[in-house]
């Protein structure tokens, strides 16, 4: 159901109720806007040179949200490729022929997704250090994101796999291939390809979830800008507080509104192949926030 | 396990606020979210432009710069929100933009009919949507808006890196424990995340076999 449904095509009465309500809202949020503007010109907030400190190389303030965005994006991509390793792994682990290591690959999918990935990462951080490992933030962080990731994409592959026509696989075996070679040449490849835009998703949640180090005190982004107005505190005060945190912030966003659009033009570019057709794979809303579900 | 019990007050009380976030949030969320569905659907532009904007907005927002900005900036415009407060407000605004989601595919899986008719015996916008579409839209969309909930109780998590005492910040919190003690603290967080999850999960179940239309 498209949202016109909802309501009739309004008629002259109802055209000028709308514009009323048009104009109504547009001068709340732009009332809204005032008061933030307003309260932050009262405290000088807006002023050219508070703003200059992100782009002036002398204050340091560029190159270190500059190091500190590349050590987010590290933990990503390692985090990316090892929870895509480790995923497929566990997928084709569910659904092998040994009972147990389907049921080894089924315990370690369910524990991982219902247990919150700060708690995870606080294990590795402040518990292993107890039994002599001791993991850097980044070991940890990573290791976390590892762990919990791969449990998810697990189960986007599996369902990937599942999905493929059963005439694929009876065709394998048809013409004489052992079962490791039907799955990496017969179905990994058509289930990767439809899962594709699902996959990037997940990558993208990951993503977001990296600055979960903030807590665990690895030098990210987030970390990097508090470590900042902590230098600066001495010296200036509060006064380029605020800035910092909304470039970090606004980094973030942009980042991630970025990896979105590019995982939107790789749903695109998948669905125009008639291959990968069929129903359209979508990540769960759960799974969107970052904290996945339990079913 | 001895220690688990020495230090029962500190686990039960973790496990209150845990809980009270999570429930606190998830009525922000619940209302909020089900508002941002209903004016992405409604007639007026600047409403539907402005949920779509919020929705976007905090979906692609990390949850820890949410809480960063709502605990650390807005006492930068002079709103001091305080640390519990401010983890209920981040949780239920970031989970908000998930409901308001779910909420909208919901209405969208109800069939055109429903809409039409409603209009056709002369109901307006409002009463259209509350009297026919979101009670129908809310009995489709329960398991996923449960799953945004179960996930939202396990994103409160995060409240632990902003001085908040819930579960997770336990186990920071008690470093200077033994191996032994720290696992069993460790044991003792996760079961009692399940403790809340798992009864969560079996209640969603059950409404959802409660509440189904067969269609």
């Amino acid at each position: 159901m498209t949202a016109p449904v909802l309501f009739d095509i309004p008629g002259p009465k109802a055209r000028a109720r709308i514009r009323i309500g048009t104009g109504f809202g547009t001068l709340l949020i732009l009332a809204l806007l005032a008061l933030v503007l307003v309260r932050l010109a009262g405290n000088q907030q807006l002023e050219p040179q508070r703003w200059a400190v992100l782009f002036d190389p002398r204050t340091g303030v560029p190159q270190t949200l500059g190091e500190t965005l590349v050590r987010t994006l590290t933990v990503a991509a390692v985090g990316m490729v090892l929870a895509t390793l480790v995923g497929l792994l566990l997928a084709v682990g569910r659904l092998s022929d040994h009972g147990p290591v389907r049921w080894l690959a089924a315990t370690y999918i369910e524990f991982f997704r219902a247990v919150p990935l700060l708690v995870v990462i606080f294990a590795l951080f402040f518990v292993l250090p107890k039994y002599g490992v001791e993991p850097s933030a980044f070991v940890a962080l990573t290791g976390g994101l590892v762990l919990y990731n791969s449990a998810v994409l697990a189960e986007i592959f599996r369902a990937g796999i599942l999905s493929i026509d059963k005439g694929q696989r009876e065709a394998a075996f048809g013409i004489g291939m052992r079962k490791t070679q039907v799955m990496t040449l017969v179905l990994l490849p058509q289930a990767t390809r439809r899962m594709l835009p699902v996959l990037v998703a997940q990558l993208v949640v990951l993503l977001k979830d990296s600055s979960l180090g903030f807590i665990i005190g690895y030098f990210e982004l987030l970390r990097g800008a508090r470590s900042l107005v902590e230098f600066f505190g001495p010296r200036f005060g509060n006064d380029y507080t605020f800035q910092i945190y909304v470039a970090a912030g606004l980094i973030y966003i942009v980042v991630n509104v970025l990896l979105s659009t590019l995982a939107r033009y790789v749903e695109r570019r998948t669905r125009r192949t008639p291959r990968a057709a069929g129903r359209k794979p979508e990540l769960d809303a759960a799974e969107q926030m970052g904290g996945g579900g339990l079913t | 396990m001895q220690f688990l019990i020495d230090n029962f007050n500190l686990l039960w009380d973790a496990f209150l606020t845990t809980l009270s976030i999570s429930a606190l949030a998830g009525l922000v969320a619940l209302v909020l979210g089900t508002l941002l569905a209903a004016a992405r659907v409604s007639p007026i532009p600047p409403l539907r432009g402005l949920a779509t904007f919020y929705v976007e907005t905090f979906r692609n927002t990390p949850l820890t710069v949410v809480f960063f900005f709502l605990i650390f900036g807005l006492p930068q415009i002079d709103f001091v929100l305080g640390f519990f407060p401010g983890a209920v407000l981040s949780l239920g605004l970031y989970t908000a933009a998930f409901v308001c989601e779910a909420v909208r595919s919901g209405i969208n899986a109800i069939s055109t009919g429903q809409a039409e008719a409603s209009r056709a015996i002369g109901l307006t916008f409002g009463q259209s949507l509350r009297e026919v579409v979101l009670p129908q839209a809310f009995r489709t969309v329960v398991p996923p808006l449960g799953n945004v909930f179960i996930a939202m109780v396990k994103n409160s998590s995060i409240a632990a890196g902003f001085a908040v005492s819930e579960l997770s910040s336990l186990l920071p919190r008690l470093v200077n424990a033994n191996a032994a003690q720290l696992s069993a603290v460790l044991v003792g967080v996760v079961v009692a995340y399940m403790l809340i999850t798992l009864p969560l999960a079996f209640l969603v179940h059950h409404v959802e076999r409660r509440v189904a239309i067969l269609r």
